[in-house]
């Protein structure tokens, strides 16, 4: 049933507070068929609420959340058929065997005796597993277990999955497996919503990307058209001390301040004309500078645009 | 299939994963069934020889002393053997709840009782698996049941019903704790009422005070019912209060754990 007009995912207004905390603050998102969508922010943003309330795990207090044409708080059941979720902590049974998992995967999605057995096989094969299949998960380690995770997503087929930090604790390989695997699901025209703190995972695998930050979107669009709202990039400076901070944040007014790492991100595509112009400035104002690099444009630039903070990537380059 | 049929299936998987996951898991059984067989072991042999010339004639059958109390005391001891069984309910619900993959289940189009009834069942085999090994090392010590056919369908009964209840008690249990140490320690109270009731001792011997209390807690007339069932002692009005206590006792803790895997989600 694939209907272009009408989105995988879509959700409206959708607010929801823990106690006195506002945690979504009137999110709407729009995620079409057989495309993958991530949802950028950093910890706190909201994202893993977001994602439980759209696989029905808690209800939003208000707005409106549909999946696959089914309405999260009317029929919730619906929604659970056409999804598949693999949460940020991992959902296996620890006591039972990569196999066992799987089996009892197949046994709840009513798959059937032979069919149930073979899609088992082929998802243990496909995700690297044979050989632990009889293994207790106890032993795996943290690559296995979230590809075994991923595996009983798909057991049921599902149209749509959400995926809550993928990759989040996994060593640069496993990342870069599970960023292969999550290819291949998009590639079989699953409809992928992944959320991510992570700006170069969003950027290598969402063919939309929406900015979240304290329950709020603060932009949206594909990964070039949010690398367009910052034409040029910026020229970074740091320096030794807090005066000289300041000093030179008075002088480029639209720049952004980083006080506690006393960094300066002066808005300018990094030509040398510009480069020029800065270093005159910062010469004739006789500030010293510890340091200087040229940043071409990447999303780090877009979250910190956008959000007014750095992302951890960020602040770690 | 019908809604029906699913919930009968999603069950059997989720009774089928906990059997599993029980036999993964055997120290926890072996500790659990070893407790009451310390205790009967400790009260026949250290206690029974004095405690059992205080029985009356109705409850030691012509066996005096030692034999005769081990008669009075191996229902009490099956009892404590289901307080004890169930501990182990309240700590694998909990540790369900606590692990991430109670989230799968929830976001799987399956029957929603599926979760809970699975584990009651399974906890309902392991139960009545661990009655079965204290009852045989029971027999082994010396006891002889006098009931016959019907008493011991009506045993396995009075059994039987009385563990539900305990064990949809110890999940209710299981589903408020925050975590699973405090889900190991809140149904150790249960373990406790056999002493507290006629399971070891005559309610009779027992000062005023301790003993209303113990006339009137659950485990003394399902204590009553299946000694009289077991080895032939009056059983009266017991029966009827101890199947009461039983159905209420399931009917209330059901519905709480009901409501608790409902609306408590973990956050």
């Amino acid at each position: 049933m694939k209907n272009l007009n009408q989105p995988a995912v879509v959700a409206a207004d959708v607010q929801k507070s823990f106690g006195e905390t506002v945690v979504l603050d009137g999110v709407d998102l729009a995620v079409a068929e057989g495309t993958v969508f991530a949802l950028l922010g950093p910890n706190g943003a909201g994202k893993t609420t977001m994602v439980r309330i759209l696989s029905t795990l808690v209800p939003a207090d208000s707005g409106i959340a549909r999946v696959a044409g089914h309405d999260v708080a009317d029929d919730p059941d619906g929604v659970r058929a056409s999804i598949g979720v693999t949460g940020q902590f991992s959902a296996v049974d620890d006591l039972l065997t990569g196999e066992e998992n799987l089996q009892l995967m197949a046994d709840l999605n009513h798959l059937g005796r032979a069919v149930g057995k073979a899609r088992v096989r082929e998802l243990l094969e496909r995700f690297d597993l044979l050989d632990a299949a009889a293994r207790p998960v106890s032993t795996y380690s943290g690559g296995m277990r979230r590809r075994l995770d991923l595996a009983m997503t798909l057991v049921g087929s599902p149209r749509v999955i959400f995926l809550d930090e993928p990759t989040t604790g996994l060593d640069p390989r496993s990342r870069r497996e599970m960023w292969d695997g999550i290819r291949n699901l998009a590639a079989a025209g699953i409809t992928i919503l992944l959320t991510t703190q992570y700006l170069d995972e969003a950027d290598e695998l969402a063919d939309r990307i929406a900015v979240l930050d304290k329950g709020r979107i603060v932009a949206e669009g594909t990964p070039d058209e949010l690398k367009r709202r910052i034409p040029g990039g910026h020229v970074r400076l740091q320096f030794a001390d807090a005066s000289a901070l300041r000093a030179a944040s008075a002088l480029f007014e639209d720049a952004a301040v980083d006080e506690e790492r006393l960094v300066l991100r002066v808005s300018g595509n990094g030509d040398v004309s510009s480069l020029r112009r800065v270093l005159a400035q910062l010469d004739a104002a006789r500030i010293p500078v510890e340091e200087l690099s040229i940043h071409s444009p990447d999303l780090d630039d877009v979250f910190f645009a956008v959000t007014g903070q750095p992302t951890i990537e960020a602040e770690a380059a | 299939m019908s809604t029906l049929a699913y919930t009968v299936t999603d069950s059997t998987t989720m009774l089928r994963r906990n059997l599993r996951r029980l036999r993964r898991y055997p120290s926890m059984t072996l500790l659990l069934v070893g407790m009451p067989i310390v205790f009967l072991l400790l009260f026949v042999y250290v206690f029974g020889g004095q405690l059992g010339h205080g029985l009356g004639d109705e409850y030691v059958a012509g066996h005096a002393g030692r034999a005769g109390y081990l008669n009075y005391v191996t229902p009490g001891i099956l009892l404590m053997t289901v307080a004890a069984a169930v501990q182990g309910t309240a700590i694998v619900v909990a540790m369900d709840m606590t692990g991430g993959i109670i989230d799968r289940f929830r976001t799987m189009a399956i029957a929603r009782s599926a979760v809970l009834t699975g584990h009651v069942l399974a906890s309902l085999v392991q139960t009545l698996f661990s009655v079965v090994v204290v009852l045989g090392v029971a027999v082994a010590l010396g006891f002889r049941p006098t009931a016959g056919p019907l008493e011991w369908l009506g045993a396995i009964g009075v059994l039987t019903l009385f563990s539900l209840a305990l064990i949809w008690l110890a999940t209710a249990l299981g589903l408020a704790a925050k975590s699973v140490e405090t889900a190991s320690n809140t149904p150790m109270f249960l373990a406790l009422l056999p002493f507290l009731g006629s399971g070891f001792v005559l309610v009779a011997s027992m000062p005023t005070g301790l003993r209303q209390f113990a006339e009137y807690q659950p485990f003394t007339p399902v204590t009553e019912t299946l000694r009289g069932l077991l080895t032939g002692t009056p059983i009266g009005t017991n029966a009827v209060i101890a199947i009461a206590w039983s159905v209420g006792i399931a009917l209330g803790s059901y519905l709480w754990a009901r409501h608790l895997y409902t609306t408590r989600r973990a956050a």
